[in-house]
């Protein structure tokens, strides 16, 4: 079936169009395979506003005489109503709506028909591949190389065809600790600390099951990790009794006999419905302005999306902990190894690694531990707080990601190059893009709809010098150390930005945030540019967070 | 902690101090400080332990003003700076900033030498229309003698704020001279055709005031007002919500709900909104209504000091300045007898008397720069400051309960101003932010009181929480970088020197 054949009703004049903060509009609504467009042709500057379908969430429809009303709720949590004369007209609007808004196939999706003239398909896509970061990371070079022995996808199907691993260890044994790790996802390297040459591994469980299996090629392979030195750790994100339970169905943890100079740690994180029921819970409850402090604050508590937040920034913790202080290398796991894996090793890269803290180097980090790394984007961001649908694999762990880094920026906020309306955009993009990037579940899958040739990337074109500029920080000063992130509860706040993006609330911290550049802008066209990079410096001795003070300027 | 300092703490800040059990490396000692610092200290004998700790108990809780640190404070000013320094805030200058006096109102001098009214100041602005016999008899009708008198005069629409205490109404009572005093006060903004009368309580214990010969305005007898209630509670309650709240940041290592239960159980937001609320419904009648607003609750000191205050902030963009807020603290809570001594125990006394009524002001005020982060002269730092010379004791300003007392006292001759010592160190506390011409500035602030507005203060309540030390904060960054920027500019534009105090007074042109 073609896309237009679910549009019945392609235009309809007199419109009226609500949304929060504005006065009604009325003018033309037009439905086409991957848009909903409203135009106000009143005047000559015509006013218009273009949703991607994929970004509506849910509708709502009801009938007021004979017009009908329509409530859209979209993803990047927007909501708006759409009074639509004529019942006809209004039901073949939602009907189409409803269709095209939850396309199946992805090469039907829209960035394979975004066009825009300033880009061209031709050339590299994405920013870095495995061997491009392995030539980049010298100190990678002695003990490690890179495997392709995933090249066809078939050792694993979620990891990319690329892979670094021990030196030491040949693609026999991969293939061997591979068949013992649920999904193929055998440990592999995701980063190595710049300081003392400690690494972060990540993996999915080991498949251990009722009978303690054990594989030796698995055990040798992290042994080799650890090369000699006398300890590793393990962190695994489940309780010791959910570890304990997973080998019933066939999974399992390392045992401390098999694995004797493995410390494993178990932390207990929230995965899948009960994250996304987190999420639906806390977005009603910024939708309700009437409630009273009291209710508001039981309503956040019982939403948990905080306590989300402070577990995997703790867990982060304990693996920069584990590497920066104790100077050890760490594996993280879960149980696929898709979801809370990826979540903590990527915080963990950032408090750690000065180099994911520019725009360039959090996209490459979010390249690598995220798209690379096989996070299933398309299932778990296939509909988002507003959605009726039952819930099948939904699960907003990368916006999770998205929130933790908001805190650690807004604790130290000097210390990233991007700022808020970066982690903003990429909010939205996730969920509903013009951009293949986030397109499908895996390297295998992008390959074989063809998502590079098709497409644009969004990392590449966030790095555009005039796009980027709208997102850097502008008190951006670099350094060297880790940012450790306070997780007491009070260090941690609601990310007003993302939920009450669309309240009046956000509205006067743009003011400031314009405000904060114009003194910065200021600064630099006085100073000149030979004298930009001393100015900005203050001193930092020690890096703890700023967050008694940022409470002055949240907003920055 | 890493940056080394030595911790001082001025006694009249001691909260309270707690001995935990002797261990093997010696006597734990904490220190719990009126403004929210807890000091741990470990002493090797236990002995010097219960010494310390005896000490302590005894100078953190004075009998006597003479013993408070203000009479011995001495930061060597000679006698004439000194005198200088208690003129710097001048309230007769803030109301004729206001325009007052004017064709409307005058100073009266019928409480002169508090024959009237002994906790309010000697000057009073009423209505020129009410007779002295109308304010005499409108005094004797209010608890404690605390008459409906000018708060605050708002130029725009001639609508202003008046407060005193509760009327004298038991179930029946009534004073025409005091229903006269309202009308006067009324028909001093001539477009009006009614007036609020705001008490600030919750209905219900305005009622149970009835039964004590107190209570609240009859609407049949006051022609022309309308009675609304706005639910802050009292002192007590909030001294109870304040000590949940403080043992919520306290708590050894909360789950994020703990803390968010913590939070709600406390109900201390649930209050900070409700004065913010108050100030929000004054302001409103005032800037968008016109209407005239009469504040009180029962004595007219506490709830109604907050809610007068908080109404001037969001109407009056000079109460957003760092001088500005000075002299608001000065009028609605200094010469209006707000019970600072009592409430902020400065002297050993009834804890029933304390209450953290100044702290929810301020922290109105933070939850306000908030929402508003460029409308306000001056940063959280300031509103701290502020916070822990309520409770010090180190100048002479907030000792007492009225301006009689202090008087009597002879604060001015004997100990120094606070005010000045802020100013001069006004850089330390300016939002980066703020700018006078900044649409944020100007105008009335008109702030959404939505629950999910109201922020667990960290720069205020945190300070438990010992592993975070702040060197430096992002609004040190853009004052480093402004004040730069600033010097750079002279450098361009004149070849000449430029006076340093020039750039140093940015941000002061509004009341120059």
């Amino acid at each position: 079936m073609e896309l237009s054949e679910h549009i019945k009703t392609a235009n309809v004049e007199d419109v009226t169009l609500r949304r929060p903060f504005h006065p009604a509009l009325r003018g033309t609504l037009c439905v086409t395979s991957h848009h909903l467009l409203f135009s106000d042709r009143k005047d000559e500057a015509s006013w218009q506003l273009l949703i991607l379908l994929k970004n509506i969430d849910a509708i709502e429809k009801r009938a007021v005489g004979s017009s009908g009303t329509i409530t859209i709720k979209c993803k990047d949590l927007l909501v708006l109503q759409l009074e639509i004369p004529g019942m006809e007209e209004c039901l073949n609007i939602a009907s189409s709506i409803e269709a095209l808004s939850s396309l199946e196939s992805v090469t039907e999706m829209y960035p394979f028909f975004y066009r825009p003239s300033h880009l061209t398909l031709n050339g590299p896509w994405g920013l870095s591949s495995t061997e491009q970061y392995y030539k980049q990371t010298e100190r990678l070079w002695d003990r490690w190389r890179v495997s392709t022995l995933n090249s066809d996808y078939s050792v694993c199907p979620s990891y990319p065809s690329a892979v670094i691993m021990p030196r030491e260890v040949d693609d026999d044994k991969l293939i061997r600790s591979a068949r013992f790790r649920q999904g193929g996802r055998f440990p592999v390297l995701s980063y190595c600390h710049h300081r003392n040459g400690m690494v972060i591994m990540r993996s999915s469980q080991p498949l251990t099951g009722a009978n303690k299996k054990r594989c030796k090629e698995d055990e040798l392979l992290l042994q080799a990790v650890i090369d000699g030195s006398e300890l590793g750790y393990i962190i695994d994100l489940r309780s010791a009794q959910q570890a304990q339970q997973a080998r019933m169905t066939g999974g399992g943890f390392e045992s401390k006999s098999f694995y004797s100079h493995w410390k494993r740690i178990h932390r207990h994180h929230e995965r899948g419905k009960v994250v996304q029921e987190s999420l639906i819970k806390l977005v009603e409850a910024c939708s309700d302005p009437s409630h009273s402090v009291d209710r508001w604050l039981s309503k956040l508590e019982n939403s948990k999306w905080l306590s989300h937040v402070h577990s995997a920034l703790s867990t982060a913790g304990l693996v920069v902990e584990c590497v920066e202080r104790d100077g050890h290398s760490v594996l993280v796991h879960g149980s696929e190894g898709t979801d809370n894996t990826l979540l903590v090793s990527s915080l963990a890269q950032l408090i750690l690694d000065p180099a994911s803290r520019t725009v360039t180097g959090f996209l490459c980090l979010l390249e690598r531990e995220w798209i690379q790394a096989g996070h299933p984007f398309q299932q778990r961001c296939a509909h988002s707080a507003y959605s009726h649908a039952r819930l099948k694999q939904e699960c907003p762990i990368f916006l999770l990601l998205l929130d933790c880094v908001w805190q650690v920026w807004r604790q130290f906020p000097l210390a990233l190059e991007f700022s808020e309306a970066l982690l903003l955009r990429l909010a939205q993009e996730v969920y509903a893009s013009n951009y293949g990037t986030f397109l499908c579940n895996s390297e295998q899958e992008r390959c074989a709809a063809g998502v590079k040739e098709n497409t644009h990337c969004l990392f590449q074109s966030l790095l555009r010098p005039d796009i980027e500029e709208q997102y850097l920080n502008p008190l951006y000063e670099p350094t060297d150390l880790a940012i450790w992130p306070s997780v007491h509860p009070q260090s941690l706040q609601l990310w007003t930005g993302l939920f009450l993006r669309w309240t009046e609330y956000a509205q006067n911290m743009e003011e400031a945030r314009e405000e904060v550049w114009s003194i910065v802008k200021e600064h630099h066209e006085q100073a000149g540019p030979d004298r930009t990079n001393n100015t900005l410096s203050t001193h930092c001795d020690t890096l703890t967070p700023f967050e008694n003070l940022m409470d002055e300027l949240t907003i920055l | 902690m890493e940056h080394i300092r030595t911790p001082k703490v001025l006694h009249s800040l001691v909260y309270n101090v707690e001995r935990l059990p002797t261990n093997s490396s010696g006597s734990p000692l904490i220190i719990r400080c009126k403004n929210f610092h807890v000091y741990r200290l470990l002493i090797p004998q236990e002995k010097d332990c219960l010494d310390v700790l005896a000490s302590l108990t005894q100078l953190s809780c004075p009998e006597r003003y003479g013993e408070l640190f203000c009479f011995s404070f001495n930061p060597n000013l000679d006698k004439e700076l000194r005198e200088k320094a208690w003129g710097f805030i001048n309230l007769k200058a803030e109301f004729s900033r206001m325009g007052i006096p004017c064709n409307l109102w005058h100073v009266t001098a019928a409480n002169h030498e508090y024959r009237l009214c002994d906790t309010y100041p000697s000057e009073l602005f009423v209505p020129k229309s009410a007779s002295p016999a109308v304010i005499v008899g409108s005094a004797k009708f209010r608890s404690r003698g605390r008459l409906p008198v000018l708060s605050y005069f708002h130029r725009d629409t001639s609508a202003s704020i008046c407060r005193s205490s509760q009327p004298l109404t038991g179930f029946s009572a009534r004073s025409s001279d005091d229903e006269q005093m309202l009308q006067a006060i009324m028909k001093s903004n001539p477009v009006s055709e009614f007036m609020y009368v705001v008490d600030t309580r919750p209905k219900l214990n305005a009622m149970a005031n009835r039964a004590a010969g107190k209570g609240y305005e009859n609407e049949d007898h006051y022609t022309n007002i309308k009675l609304q209630f706005i639910g802050i509670e009292n002192i007590h309650v909030m001294r109870n919500s304040q000590q949940k709240y403080l043992s919520v940041g306290e708590l050894a290592a909360p789950s994020m709900s703990d803390f968010l239960w913590g939070l709600e159980n406390s109900g201390w937001l649930k209050h900070i909104k409700a004065v913010l609320d108050a100030g929000v419904f004054i302001a409103k009648a005032v800037a968008e209504d016109g209407v005239s607003v009469l504040v009180h609750c029962s004595d007219g000191w506490d709830r109604t000091a907050q809610a007068c205050s908080v109404a001037s902030v969001l109407l009056d963009p000079y109460y957003r300045t760092i001088k500005g807020l000075m002299v608001l603290i000065e009028k609605d809570w200094v010469s209006f007898g707000h019970k600072f001594s009592h409430r902020y125990a400065h002297l050993d006394g009834d804890p029933k008397e304390v209450s953290p009524v100044m702290d929810q002001f301020l922290e109105c005020v933070w939850q306000l720069m908030q929402q508003f982060p460029c409308a306000f002269e001056f940063s959280e730092r300031f509103l701290i400051q502020l916070h822990t010379h309520i409770y010090s004791c180190q100048h002479g300003n907030f000792i007492g309960n009225c301006q009689k007392e202090r008087r009597d006292l002879r604060l001015q001759e004997r100990t120094h101003s606070l005010w000045p010592h802020l100013w001069e160190n006004r850089a330390e506390y300016t939002n980066p932010l703020y700018r006078t011409d900044h649409s944020q500035t100007q105008g009335v602030l008109k702030p959404l009181t939505t629950a999910y507005c109201f922020k667990f203060w960290k720069g205020m309540y945190g300070r438990a929480e010992k592993s975070v030390a702040s060197h430096q904060s992002p609004a040190d960054c853009l004052n480093a970088v402004r004040e730069e920027s600033q010097q750079l500019e002279e450098e361009l534009s004149s070849h000449q020197e430029v006076p340093r105090e020039m750039d140093a007074g940015q941000g002061i042109h509004m009341h120059a």
